[in-house]
């Protein structure tokens, strides 16, 4: 089986957002750039495949030179080689039309992306890749099996979850549940000196639309103080009169 | 030129999502000078859209899209587009919306923005507000191509009602065997339970409740509320809960209009999830706790002493507010 990791090259969890630029870009200025929480759930179920199965797993990112840290610590982790594709994310529809390149021209048989990337939150690139490649797409994935060419599939849905069945080539868009938190793996040295070795293929971006700009950016309003009540009688009745939720 | 909206339904009827993205198309539909049709699957009641200012309803009833199929559905909503030649679509931001419109929006080579929290900034260029960074900012997003398809945030626009007289069609759309290539085999759901996605009212629970066993006044304190039950990403790694409750920036969304936090500290990447509720409640023996900074009201002390106390008044509350 050949795998494709779609990774995308996120803010760490506990940034501080800022915009730069008169509110038009967000401020990287001090920011750590880690690999986007669900697509790493789906490179560390990738790499179950990989051990257990023999399945072979390439990454791919599209994104500038200054995501190649990131994209490194996935051959860290273990994937076999890497592609980045050469041109600035801008949107949703943009990055997809790139990646569907990359998935014709590789012939892989399952493509795991992740349900969202944590920074635009836009929850479009592998449906959008799975339907302009006309194949089969599951989304909020919690687990995968692969047995020849069917596979089952937990998603999960408002309320609880749903088993399905379907066949490769398969694209999913993972999220927590495809493994377990303590099965994540933090590259170790051998790993580390190993991914130096590994190819990291950089090409060129095709010709594609973009369907979204980003005009500008804003924060949330700050917040006021927290009221503290000493009751729970006090609590009903502020929540009943003057925040009106109950 | 006119707008749909894609109004999600079970067991033939129409959730509370689709009432507020109904509200949402209508808006739109004003300020563009037109109207809004909805496409709904099975529902029994379409003239009930009537009420939110939908005048047409094309609804397909089939039997073989009894359960949701991403891949189905995106077709018949991609010909109700083309039947109306609709220019804006309009979704929820329910789990199977997020899974149906990009796939939608790949089809019609229409741009897709998500969580959106208020009408449109201006129609021409049409842009919106929506979420990013998971909550810690706002994004002004313009939508360049033809087509547009646009998420509501949930509980963002809320419902408004503006009642006319809702014409509703049958709609056959023509499927193909493709549609089909996935199959549902089981689906595990609580019947009768709200759901996080639904919900006006969440009661969460963290890592301070000690452990899965006492969970049991969290669900009592949640029954009296009529409020779904959620919990912190360690308490759903640790097993005392099931994934699908766990809530934050890599759990599931939350933007109710209550949000109680029992024993949950605040972290960062908790709060991002759960900010988009509109009033925010903590309870925790630890004034320190961050959870504090994002709150609306707070309540210092133990939880195992606040929580029974608190379902106790509110029963009575209810009693008497019924
Ligand atoms: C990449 C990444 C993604 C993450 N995503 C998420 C996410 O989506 N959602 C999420 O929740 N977390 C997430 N986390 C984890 C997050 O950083 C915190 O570890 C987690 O939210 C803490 O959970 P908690 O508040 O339940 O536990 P703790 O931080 O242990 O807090 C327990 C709280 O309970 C209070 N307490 C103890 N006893 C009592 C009592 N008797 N009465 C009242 N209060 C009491 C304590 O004072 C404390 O504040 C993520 C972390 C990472 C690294
Ligand atoms: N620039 C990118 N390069 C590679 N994969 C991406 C990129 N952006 C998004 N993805 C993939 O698509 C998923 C959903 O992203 P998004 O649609 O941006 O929320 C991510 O979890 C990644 O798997």
């Amino acid at each position: 089986m050949k795998i494709l990791v779609c990774i995308s090259n996120v803010p760490d969890t506990t940034s501080k957002i800022n915009f730069t630029d008169g509110d038009t870009k967000f401020d990287t200025n001090g920011v750590q750039f880690v690999i986007n929480p669900n697509d790493e759930f789906g490179l560390t179920r990738a790499m179950w495949f990989k051990e257990k199965q023999g399945a072979t797993v390439h990454v791919v990112t599209v994104g500038g030179a200054s995501v190649e840290p990131t994209i490194r610590k996935a051959l860290a982790i273990g994937a076999d080689e890497a592609i980045r594709v050469n041109t600035e994310p801008t949107d949703g529809f943009f990055v997809a039309q790139q990646l569907a390149e990359v998935v014709k021209n590789g012939g892989y048989d399952l493509v795991i992306a992740g349900r969202e990337s944590i920074d635009y939150n836009g929850g479009m690139v592998p449906g959008i890749l799975a339907t302009l490649l006309d194949m089969n797409f599951v989304n909020t994935c919690i687990s995968i099996e692969v047995e020849g060419n069917k596979a089952t599939i937990m998603r999960e849905i408002d309320g609880g979850k749903e088993k399905l069945t379907t066949s490769l080539p398969l694209v999913i868009g993972g999220q927590k549940g495809l493994v377990e938190e303590s099965d994540l793996r933090i590259p170790n040295m051998r790993g580390i000196m190993m991914a130096r070795q590994k190819k990291l293929n950089v090409i060129e971006p095709v010709q594609a639309i973009n369907a979204t700009t980003d005009l500008k950016f804003d924060k949330p309003a700050p917040k006021g103080a927290v009221k503290l009540v000493e009751s729970v009688d006090d609590l009903i009745n502020l929540l009943h009169n003057e925040a009106k939720v109950i | 030129m006119s707008v749909l909206v894609y109004t999600e339904s079970e067991n033939g009827k129409f959730k509370k999502n689709a009432l507020e993205v109904a509200s949402y198309a209508s808006a739109v539909a004003k300020q563009m000078g037109t109207t809004a049709t909805a496409i709904s699957v099975n529902a029994i009641e379409g003239a009930q859209l009537g009420t939110y200012g939908i005048s047409k309803v094309l609804n397909v009833t089939n039997d073989k899209l009894k359960i949701f199929n991403a891949k189905a559905y995106a077709d018949a909503v991609v010909e109700a587009v083309e039947k109306e030649g609709a220019t804006v679509l309009i979704v929820s931001s329910s789990t199977d919306s997020k899974f149906l419109a990009p796939i939608v929006a790949a089809k019609l080579k229409a741009g897709y923005v998500p969580n959106v929290v208020a009408a449109p900034e201006g129609t021409s260029p049409f842009s919106v507000k929506r979420t990013a960074f998971s909550n810690k900012g706002f994004a002004h997003t313009e939508i360049l191509t033809d087509k547009k398809i646009i998420g509501v945030s949930s509980n963002s626009f809320g419902l408004h009602e503006n009642k006319v007289n809702a014409v509703v069609e049958d709609f056959n759309p023509s499927l193909k065997d493709a549609d089909f290539a996935i199959k549902s085999v089981e689906i595990d759901k609580v019947a009768g339970k709200v759901t996080i996605a639904d919900a006006d009212i969440v009661v969460s629970g963290g890592r301070g409740l000690k452990g899965p066993e006492n969970w049991g006044m969290i669900e009592e304190l949640a029954k009296v509320l009529g409020a779904a039950t959620a919990c912190s990403k360690p308490v759903s790694d640790m097993g005392w809960r099931p994934h699908g409750e766990h809530v934050g920036q890599t759990g599931k969304p939350v933007a109710s209009n209550l949000y109680i936090a029992i024993g949950i500290s605040g972290a960062i990447q908790h709060l991002a999830g759960v900010s988009a509720s509109k009033v925010k409640v903590v309870i925790n023996n630890d004034p320190e706790a961050p959870f504090f900074k994002a709150a609306d009201y707070g309540m210092v002390g133990d939880a195992f002493e606040i929580v029974p106390k608190l379902t106790e008044k509110l029963k009575e509350f209810k009693a008497q507010n019924a």
